[in-house]
């Protein structure tokens, strides 16, 4: 133990700046911090990291919320008076937040139950075959991985006026086009979503899949299952866990849109049809330069978020809790 | 076939050398073949499922070389005389795509080189180091991940651009993602799988911490630190929101805000605006696309699965 420590200090010790007093007290100290006290040395940039740029700002995001916020030019003092609930009234009673709400209602109500579905089903087949398997794999990441902002320009021309799918759909393509309809523009933003998203969901379905055992279809196949009473029976109580989780950060996902409200709908167009809360936000918060209203929206959201999170969790956890 | 198993082989040699994260990697051709192999319905779904994926990305390209646009059918088959390479030069004009490109690159450099440094650090201090707090920061670790941005959003524009004058300026651009907290969990698994063992050797040995983990501990978890690289990398370079609402000057712009701006302002001034707006997506898509496809190996369910499982 004292050997050690005493060699191992005086090397590693140095940057520390006071290796010093702790290699003339070594016993006392080592067993208060552990056998290795250097760990905290080692983790102290992410710590502080954590508690300045993350920590820190959370609780100044509740404080900015309670009070009369508003900017001013570094290192003025001004005096920002609490308000109580008066920001929340004013989000609360906004109907463009009101509307903001129900657009990402229907943006979850579409997109949390097909990306739940889409990426078991797809998840499930990648598991079976052999062939290709890598090529599909790599299919689907490719969305995921790229930048939402350049994919939203293929969307735009896929998905325009005169574009390549209402082409395809002739008589039957909608008018106004889709991203131009205040009924079709959130459906369309939620499916851009859901496709974006799904290969990122396949792997975590992927991953899940491998922890059911094999003998449980095999067994099950001597028992004359076919093959959908054996996914319905077996892979999709299986996977439940994982069900939880893909729920859970899909909803996540979906609270914090802004980049395909903002591009593809040209800033939550028509007349706000397609506004996200992140986008409002940003309109009250930076845009119109009240981050008192901005910040007291963000909380309602993130409540709002953490109450679905719990329902769902009991929806989809089923009996297991 | 023969490249899908050549492939298992290795993932099986990768497993036997490497240490495992913490779930079950996949690995077909061990007894379960007779399942996989009664797919044709699970073959055609995937089939359906890959076009859809892929071909908006092949749209991209074609819609890129396009003279004018063209949204028929035939607008999806290559044309020679539709042919050209005019966009680039035009979006280029606009935006300077080399700037924009390097840009996003010293944004996502700064973000992996802070990710790489202190989460290799904290990583090993957590999985192989004992000391008083130690569970404290491994929780505060996991809590991290689950704060959403969209409440930091107004107290950090506050703070980096308002109070610490950092607006247009690579350091508050990196801030808020300076270290990635899942590339922290991916390290700390991988190095909990290394036997603690050969560093009580080590130490007894009395190599210094340090020296430990630069010589012995990060030539072991390599793979780790592609993963890692490959998480965080996703985050910065595709990111939207943060640089634009913090880059205004436009020669700092990366180039998803530059092209962003150009999709939703200057478009309608190009003369082909599409194609122009294709181009620069065909930019920015291409390093990660072409990164993923070069290491889609260490891109594996495991990965995202042990890391986003907690």
């Amino acid at each position: 133990m004292s050997l050690r420590s005493s060699s191992g200090n005086p090397v590693t010790g140095k940057p520390a700046g006071g290796p010093a007093d702790r290699r003339l007290v070594p016993r006392k100290r080592k067993n208060f911090l552990g056998p290795q006290p250097l760990g905290l040395l080692f983790s102290a940039p992410y710590v502080i990291y954590v508690l300045a740029v993350l920590a820190f700002p959370l609780g100044y995001a509740v404080y900015i919320s309670f009070h009369d916020f508003f900017f001013t030019a570094p290192r003025v003092k001004v005096d920002r008076p609490f308000v109580g609930f008066e920001n929340y009234i004013t989000v609360l009673s906004d109907p463009a937040v009101q509307r903001s709400f129900l657009n990402i209602g229907v943006f979850m109500i579409i997109n949390v139950p097909l990306t739940v579905a889409l990426s078991l089903l797809l998840a499930n087949a990648l598991n079976r075959v052999t062939r290709l398997k890598t090529f599909f794999r790599l299919s689907y990441y490719v969305p995921y991985v790229t930048a939402s902002v350049a994919v939203v320009g293929v969307w735009l021309f896929l998905f325009q006026q005169n574009g390549l799918l209402n082409t395809l759909l002739g008589p039957l393509a909608p008018a106004p086009s889709w991203l131009v309809n205040s009924w079709l523009a959130m459906p369309t933003v939620a499916l851009y979503v859901t496709w974006k998203q799904l290969g990122f969901f396949i792997l975590l379905y992927l991953a899940a899949l491998q922890n059911i055992p094999d003998e449980l279809y095999e067994s099950a196949s001597v028992d004359g299952a076919n093959k959908w009473a054996q996914f319905w029976n077996i892979t999709v109580p299986g996977v439940r866990p994982a069900s939880v989780l893909v729920t859970l950060l899909a909803t996540i996902t979906g609270a914090n849109l802004f980049t395909e409200p903002y591009l593809l709908t040209g800033g939550g167009g028509p007349d706000g049809a397609s506004a996200s809360p992140v986008f409002i936000m940003y309109q009250r918060g930076l845009l119109q330069g009240n981050p008192d209203v901005a910040a007291a929206l963000g909380v309602v959201l993130v409540i709002g978020v953490l109450l679905i999170a719990l329902i769902q969790k009991r929806l989809v956890g089923g009996k297991e809790d | 076939m023969s490249v899908t198993n050549a492939q298992n082989a290795k993932n099986d040699d990768d497993a036997s050398r490497l240490p495992e994260p913490a779930e079950p990697v996949l690995r077909p051709g061990s007894g379960v073949e007779k399942r996989r192999n009664l797919g044709v319905g699970s073959f055609i779904l995937l089939g359906v499922g890959a076009f859809v994926f892929l071909f908006p990305f092949y749209y991209m390209l074609i819609g890129s070389l396009q003279t004018a646009p063209d949204t028929s059918i035939f607008g999806a088959f290559p044309n020679p005389a539709n042919i050209t390479g005019a966009n680039y030069v035009q979006i280029n004009e606009s935006i300077n795509l080399f700037r924009g490109l390097l840009n996003s690159g010293i944004f996502t450099g700064g973000v992996i080189f802070f990710t790489v440094i202190f989460g290799l650090l904290v990583g090993y201090a957590l999985a192989q180091m004992k000391f008083r707090g130690r569970g404290v920061v491994f929780g505060m670790m996991l809590l991290v991940q689950m704060i959403p941005f969209q409440l930091l959003l107004i107290p950090l524009y506050v703070m980096i651009v308002r109070d610490y004058g950092l607006a247009d300026s690579f350091l508050g651009m990196i801030l808020p993602f300076a270290i990635n907290s899942t590339a922290v969990f991916v390290f700390r698994q991988y190095f909990l799988q290394l036997p603690s063992t050969l560093f009580e050797a080590a130490r007894i040995d009395g190599a210094s911490e340090l020296r430990i983990l630069w010589q012995i501990a990060i030539p072991l978890v390599r793979p780790a630190i592609v993963t890692a690289v490959l998480l965080t990398f996703i985050g910065p370079w595709n990111e939207f929101l943060w640089p634009f609402l913090v880059t205004k000057e436009q020669s700092l712009q990366p180039l998803a805000v530059s092209l962003a701006n150009f999709i939703s302002n200057i478009a309608g001034q190009a003369g082909n605006p599409f194609g122009a707006i294709l181009a620069g997506a065909c930019v920015l898509a291409a390093p990660a696309v072409a990164l993923f496809i070069f290491f889609q190996r260490q891109f594996i369910s495991t990965n995202i699965g042990s890391s986003v499982k907690g």
